[in-house]
């Protein structure tokens, strides 16, 4: 594990750098996928832009709001670069938002705008897995497998490995998709890979040794990520049954 | 895509979501095995690492003792910047919370540190809570401390419920942590 990188007297979090490298990369990818579609790639730069600057405003202010007391005796504290002070689920709640309402105003195509930034939550999703990695969190139950890691007291299933090669495969398989002639019904690759991250999570789930557990020893994330391959299979059926409804009226014309 | 046949789709759903079904249920764990409670490790969600220390007057600490109390545990060293701009911090909030039971140990680096300059800074800034002096580095081994400071909430259970590397923290995260494992809600 290597949580941080120790450059003179500063210590830089490594989780934090190889997730901004991640989000340079898959916006670099998801600008060329623009360009080569002759889509507009300065809207995509400018949605996550919005989207950043809303959900880290709103995370902190969401945290503020919730412990008012500690923010009035420290105001400055509002500007802190503590990641510990953010709410991270309001963030990603409120970054969204300002996200569809830029799609909303600026009239984009939905769903062609979430395929266009796929690669980008592709490759983001390889950065998490390597974040993961580096500091150590993430990690699996103990295993006698010979590919078991020393980790945290007790030889573990590499579940951090694995999440960044099956993130790796998913990248893979959008951008195939991406090419064929699924990928030219608008939406499909942006569903595909949220359908093959649900059903990656819920297969790698199974070993890991951090998952908070419901009812009689369910796992939680292994529930949610069944909900969201349920929901995506059943849109992509939609999608399919859409684009066919299209394609027989415009034979018939 | 328009070729591909929604019966073959929904067939091919419905056979995925079954599997899933299928693998979730052979996934099922016992209640209390996926949490890392009782062994020791520094990470969040792990049993602290106990260990032994003694003050610059001798006292000694033992962390297994404090069970039952809020510990925040701060790796630092008196060259360190950002250990030095969080000190003041630290103290005002073991101010407000020490009589809730709020205990702060704060590790000197000893080996890499100057003993007389962490003396004389704890003696400038006032700092009432122990300091402790880890000679060895045993202690900073045992915690894995790669970068200073380097701080560890321990909730009465004597598990870890945050690891925050690098500073200087704000006063508002140290309030609000403190409020968090005092109330049980780490």
């Amino acid at each position: 594990m290597f949580p941080t990188l120790q450059v003179g007297p500063l210590a830089l979090q490594v989780p934090g750098l190889v997730l901004l490298a991640g989000l340079w990369m898959g916006l670099t990818l998801s600008e060329r996928r623009a360009r080569r579609r002759g889509e507009n790639a300065g809207d995509l730069y400018n949605l996550v832009f919005i989207a950043l600057i809303a959900g880290i405003i709103g995370a902190r202010l969401s945290y503020a709001i919730t412990y008012p007391s500690a923010f009035a005796a420290n105001p400055l504290s509002l500007l802190s670069i503590n990641p510990g002070l953010f709410d991270p689920f309001s963030g990603i709640l409120i970054g969204i938002s300002a996200a569809v309402i830029y799609i909303y105003r600026k009239q984009l195509p939905f769903w062609s705008t979430l395929d266009a930034f796929t690669p980008l939550f592709a490759v983001l999703a390889i950065a998490q897995g390597i974040a993961h990695f580096a500091s150590g969190s993430a990690f699996g139950s103990p295993t006698d497998l010979p590919w078991g890691i020393d980790l945290w007291g007790a030889v573990r299933h590499p579940t951090q490995i694995y999440e960044i090669l099956l993130a790796t495969i998913i990248l893979l398989a959008v951008y195939l998709i991406d090419k064929s002639q699924l990928g030219q019904t608008s939406g499909f690759t942006f569903l595909s890979f949220i359908a093959l991250s649900a059903a990656a999570r819920l297969f790698s789930e199974a070993f890991r040794g951090d998952s908070a557990l419901i009812g009689n020893g369910f796992r939680s994330a292994q529930i949610i990520s069944w909900l969201m391959l349920a929901a995506c299979l059943a849109l992509l059926g939609r999608r399919i049954q859409q684009d066919r409804s299209r394609e027989k009226t415009f034979q018939r014309n | 895509m328009s070729r591909l046949n929604l019966t073959i789709w929904i067939t091919f759903s419905t056979i995925i979501l079954l599997l899933g079904a299928v693998w979730i249920w052979f996934s099922i764990t016992l209640p209390g095995s996926t949490t890392q409670g009782s062994i020791p490790a520094p990470q969040q969600g792990f049993l602290a690492p106990d260990f032994s220390l003694t003050t610059f007057a001798g006292d000694s600490y033992t962390l297994s003792e404090l069970r039952g109390k809020p510990v925040l545990i701060n790796f630092w060293a008196s060259w360190c910047p950002p250990c030095r701009t969080e000190m003041p911090a630290i103290q005002r909030v073991y101010d407000e919370f020490q009589d809730q039971g709020f205990i702060v140990l704060a590790v000197n680096t000893t080996y890499q540190d100057d003993l007389g300059d962490a003396i004389t800074f704890a003696q400038i800034r006032k700092l009432t809570f122990p300091i402790l002096l880890d000679r060895d580095a045993s202690v900073a081994n045992l915690y894995d401390v790669r970068s200073l400071p380097t701080t560890f909430f321990v909730d009465p259970q004597g598990i870890i419920s945050e690891v925050v590397i690098g500073g200087p923290m704000s006063e508002a995260l140290l309030r609000i942590r403190a409020e968090q494992i005092l109330e049980g809600n780490p």
